[in-house]
């Protein structure tokens, strides 16, 4: 990727400056230098022990701090889900208990409105009855009174025709005023 | 080190003992003293990050998440499931790499992956490790993998060295790919920095002219810091598709 350029920017300050830079060689590559092969001893100790610090206490502390977080959020989410279906069955039951009541207050209702419409049926029939024979009575009365009224009617026509008669005439043929009285009524 | 008209473009590589004689009998050059340093910052990074261990991360403890979950999901996409497994291997490969080559950027430092002897050998342990974990996983039978499977029997004699070489040839292309980058690297920049100091001797026209190089190695600068994470990179990938060969069925 970054070769081309590296490589022509390389090649070029080298090949202007020959000499000591590449006549010298390469420190990298002189194998006698026991610092050389030193280096590559204690490196294999250093990333040795760089590894074991990283792999045995490094690394699994970040594990562990993210693990914390992890199960955290997944225990805060768990408990608002909780919550959340709390909340939900309390509004339900809530909606039912409004919808039963509201059921029942509508039953109570219609239940005393029957209860009312029933009294006043009663009450009413009741009062037609009593009234019905208030007028049976009354009719009964009525009619006694007309029968009396018409049985004593004939005798006073009778009593009034013999008074009338003896007047008039002075004689009192009480079986022949009482027969013409009864002729003339009939 | 430019000493007088000639650029030493190459002494910046030269390996002298620390710690004196003791360092001279322990073999122990400025290269380790620096890998140690190395190891120690990636510890450090990680340690000082992590310390808060906050569910809501700070910077630095996001800097350190990043990182692990950057190499978690490149071994794990990479190696399969298998991947979590060498996770730390692959991290300890990446940020040894990174480290070595970004502190090899600051002056006066010493740039370990500009040896052939330690890029070799950090290949040469991949390629053990690719060797024993394909062993581990698919016993003598990976084998078979150096002749592709419906190859004409009369393809073999071919086929087979072809597979060997190319197999065999993994840890030189990827030692040589990291050291020749860092060597390329940091030769550029002496060599532009030494131009700056012979420019410098040429009187006021070489004072202006000076500044040429000197710009040239600010933006040299900043591709080394390309290359540097991107030979990583490069590095961990491939040795993540050789452990993926080695664990595959």
């Amino acid at each position: 990727m970054y070769r081309t350029p590296r490589l022509f920017l390389f090649a070029a300050p080298l090949a202007a400056v020959p000499g000591r830079a590449v006549a010298a060689g390469m420190p990298q590559l002189n194998f006698h230098d026991p610092l050389l092969i030193g280096q590559v001893v204690w490196g294999a100790v250093i990333f040795g022990g760089f590894y074991l610090a990283l792999s045995r206490f490094a690394l699994p502390r970040v594990e562990r701090v993210l693990t914390n977080r992890r199960t955290r959020i997944q225990s805060d989410l768990d408990v608002a889900r909780k919550a959340k279906a709390e909340a939900d069955r309390a509004s339900a039951e809530l909606l039912s208990a409004r919808h039963e009541a509201a059921e029942q207050a509508r039953a109570h209702v219609e239940r005393i409105q029957s209860e009312a419409r029933a009294s006043a049926d009663a009450h009413a029939a009741e009062t037609a009855k009593r009234l019905e024979t208030e007028i049976a009575n009354a009719e009964t009365r009525i009619t006694q009174s007309r029968e009396q009224a018409l049985s004593s009617l004939s005798e006073i026509a009778t009593s009034t025709a013999q008074d009338l008669v003896s007047r008039l005439i002075g004689t009192q043929d009480e079986q022949t005023v009482a027969n013409a009285v009864t002729r003339v009524s009939a | 080190m430019a000493a007088g008209s000639t650029i030493d473009a190459l002494g910046q590589f030269e390996l002298h003992p620390v710690l004196g004689h003791l360092g001279e009998a322990l073999r122990f050059s400025q290269s380790p003293l620096f890998m140690l340093i190395a190891a120690a910052i990636v510890l450090a990074f990680l340690y000082i990050g992590m310390r808060p261990a906050a569910v809501v991360p700070g910077r630095l403890q996001a800097a350190a998440e990043i990182s692990y979950d950057f190499v978690h999901d490149l071994a794990v996409s990479t190696i399969g499931e298998n991947g979590a497994t060498f996770f730390p291997f692959v991290f300890a490969l990446f940020f040894f790499i990174l480290a070595g080559n970004y502190l090899g950027l600051l002056p006066f430092s010493f740039t370990y992956t500009s040896h052939i002897a330690v890029t070799f050998g950090l290949a040469i342990m991949v390629f053990v490790i690719s060797i024993l974990a394909s062993i581990r996983f698919q016993g003598v039978g990976f084998l078979k993998h150096f002749l592709p499977a419906g190859t004409p029997v009369w393809l073999a004699p071919l086929l087979v060295p072809i597979e060997l070489i190319s197999f065999l040839s993994r840890p030189v292309s990827l030692s040589i790919r990291l050291f020749a980058n860092m060597v390329a690297g940091h030769v550029l920049l002496e060599v532009f920095a030494g131009f700056t100091i012979m420019l410098a001797g040429l009187g006021a026209f070489g004072h202006v002219l000076a500044i040429a190089p000197i710009a040239i190695n600010i933006a040299l600068t900043a591709l080394e810091l390309l290359v540097g994470v991107l030979q990583a990179y490069v590095f961990a990938i491939l040795t993540c598709i050789y452990l993926r060969e080695a664990v595959a069925h």
